[in-house]
């Protein structure tokens, strides 16, 4: 099960970020998570978002280049050790991780999200250890 | 010292004189052996018994650099591939580069001249002079070295790209003189502080050139080294560096006028402005052999001044350079037109095609910053993938115009979209 995420490309700014927020926030689209890869010049601005589609409408108006790709999401005990046991399964099956980054935790439960290097055998590596994985949907429930 | 008294020395009726008989020669040459020339007197209605002296040289066509490119590679050549000995090449404007051929007589031309500037830059054969300019298609190097061998000097030739080798060789063998480009001096300079080596060279001048530089970066130069800089001039289409150099008075560069015949024009009107005024510098070639040219435009900017120098020497002399007619840029002593890169550019579709080229200069050394905008299709979430495309674009643009640009993605719609004449350059180089 794949989720959307919505990355924006922005330059080392000044306020460039803050701009980016801002137009989120003027169109009412929560972040749920977010991580930023940056170089000297650049970042990658990755964000899990109540509203996916309608934030990457709003920064290609608002001229951000912006791009909705697929990335998993998954459910992990809230306790040491499990992000451990996750990766070791994904290791075991063969996969890269091209980048990960963790999201909200309450209770019981905490998320990671990550793309994978191969989406299709991520898949069966999920479903062979029974990991669990959601949608962007699922969790704007939660929110 | 002079090298040729005789000819840097003649009265001006001398000169003309010389000139003249040298142009009557040339014209019914290349009428006779080049059909580029031929055509183009004809289409005016001039035969070569019209040109009587030189100041009709007036009445002859121009010829530019794009005459150059469409007649690639050898259709200005006036005589056979047999008698061709050297082929040299600088960029074009667009893709393909300016093709010149030398014969055995221009080669023998050419190093008089450079032979001219080593002497007047106090080189002689007791010296020990590193080039350091590239050797190859580049004239700057061959040329520099066989000049520097005509005087007898003892030649290194270090071409470019290894600065500690030449410091070292410059200390070791004791070197007195050098020829590179004033920027890539100054950068040898700053090597030379770092290593606390500046009191064991022995270095006494340098000839710089192939790229324009200032009074200010000439005192730099000569203060950090303690040495005498001069200015070399030339243009792979006329010959190669030694067209014209500067004496230790400095107050202009000296044109081989018996070889290069050189014209100040009005860039609108193409019209010769008074000497001391500010135009567009012509050469026509007055005894070159392999290309010949006549008033070429060579598209930089200068002044001329007829009264004999200090030196001794009564050639004309041509201002330092103040701009370029085009958009030609100099970036580490290699011709860079923005239509190259746009070219380039286009070869590389996850791009769209506008670009902004940042050319500054740091820590001497010209540095070149090419911004592009990412194509819509090829937005990503990895860096990696922005990474191996940034490597892309620098090698594309390496393998068109030789040189290495750092790449920089920037957002959409931030680069100036063309309106007219798009600005696709910012020079934070303080050049003139």
């Amino acid at each position: 099960m794949l989720a959307k995420q919505l990355t924006v490309f922005i330059e080392n700014r000044t306020g460039r970020l803050c701009e980016v927020l801002n137009v989120l926030k003027q169109n009412n689209v929560n972040i749920l998570s977010l991580s930023l890869a940056d170089t000297t010049e650049y970042g990658l601005l990755r964000l899990i978002v109540d509203q996916p589609a309608l934030g990457k409408e709003k920064l290609s108006e608002n001229g951000f280049s912006s791009l909705l790709s697929e990335v998993s999401i998954i459910k992990i005990p809230h306790k040491a050790g499990s992000l451990q046991e996750l990766l070791k399964a994904i290791e075991e099956g063969g996969v890269n991780i091209e980048y990960m980054y963790g999201l909200s935790i309450e209770g019981e439960e905490a998320y990671v999200v990550l793309k994978a290097s191969d989406a299709e055998k991520i898949e069966t590596i999920f479903s062979a250890y029974e990991i669990t994985t959601v949608t962007d949907e699922h969790l704007r429930g939660l929110n | 010292m002079i090298w040729n008294e005789t000819k840097e020395c003649m009265s001006r009726d001398e000169m003309s004189n010389l000139q003249s008989a040298r142009l009557v020669k040339l014209v019914d040459y290349v009428y006779h052996n080049v059909e580029f020339y031929r055509k183009k007197m004809q289409a005016v209605d001039l035969m070569p018994g019209d040109i009587k002296n030189i100041e009709d040289i007036s009445k002859l066509p121009f010829t530019t650099k794009d005459d150059l490119r469409d007649n690639y590679p050898f259709g200005l050549f006036a005589v056979p591939n047999s008698e061709i000995v050297r082929i040299h090449a600088s960029s074009g404007t667009t893709g393909k580069a300016t093709v010149v051929g030398y014969t055995r007589h221009d080669l023998d031309i050419w190093a008089e001249c450079v032979a001219r500037c080593l002497t007047m830059a106090n080189v002689g054969k007791d010296d020990i002079i590193q080039i350091a300019y590239g050797y190859g298609l580049f004239t700057g190097g061959l040329g520099a070295h066989n000049g520097a061998e005509k005087i007898g000097a003892t030649v290194v030739p270090m071409s470019t790209g290894n600065s500690k080798k030449l410091t070292t060789m410059m200390i070791d063998f004791g070197a007195t003189a050098i020829a590179c480009t004033p920027s890539y001096l100054l950068h040898i300079s700053e090597v030379l502080a770092e290593e606390k080596l500046l009191d064991q060279i022995k270095l006494k001048s340098a000839i710089c050139g192939a790229e324009p530089w200032t009074e200010k970066m000439r005192h730099e130069i000569e203060t950090r080294l303690n040495i005498k800089a001069y200015d070399i001039y030339g243009l792979s289409e006329v010959m190669g560096p030694g067209v014209a150099c500067d004496c230790e008075y400095h107050r202009g560069l000296h044109v081989c006028e018996d070889h290069f015949y050189p014209e100040i024009l009005n860039s609108a009107t193409l019209t010769a402005v008074a000497p001391g005024e500010t135009g567009e510098l012509a050469f026509t070639t007055l005894t070159k052999e392999g290309i010949p040219l006549i008033r070429y435009r060579t598209k930089d900017l200068t002044s001329i001044d007829y009264e004999p120098c200090e030196c001794g020497r009564t050639s004309a002399r041509i201002s330092r350079f103040k701009g370029r007619v085009d958009d030609m840029l100099i970036i580490r002593g290699v011709n860079v037109f923005p239509s190259q890169i746009e070219a380039a550019l286009i070869e590389v579709e996850e791009v769209t095609p506008h670009y902004m080229m940042v050319v500054d200069r740091v820590n001497n050394l010209d540095t070149l910053e090419v911004q592009v905008e990412l194509d819509q299709k090829y937005y990503t979430d990895e860096i990696r993938t922005l990474q191996a495309l940034t490597k892309k674009i620098a090698h594309v643009i390496q393998q068109a115009l030789g040189i290495n640009a750092q790449i920089k993605i920037v957002e959409p719609q931030t680069l100036v979209r063309s309106e007219g004449k798009a600005v696709h350059v910012i020079d934070k180089r303080k050049l003139y």
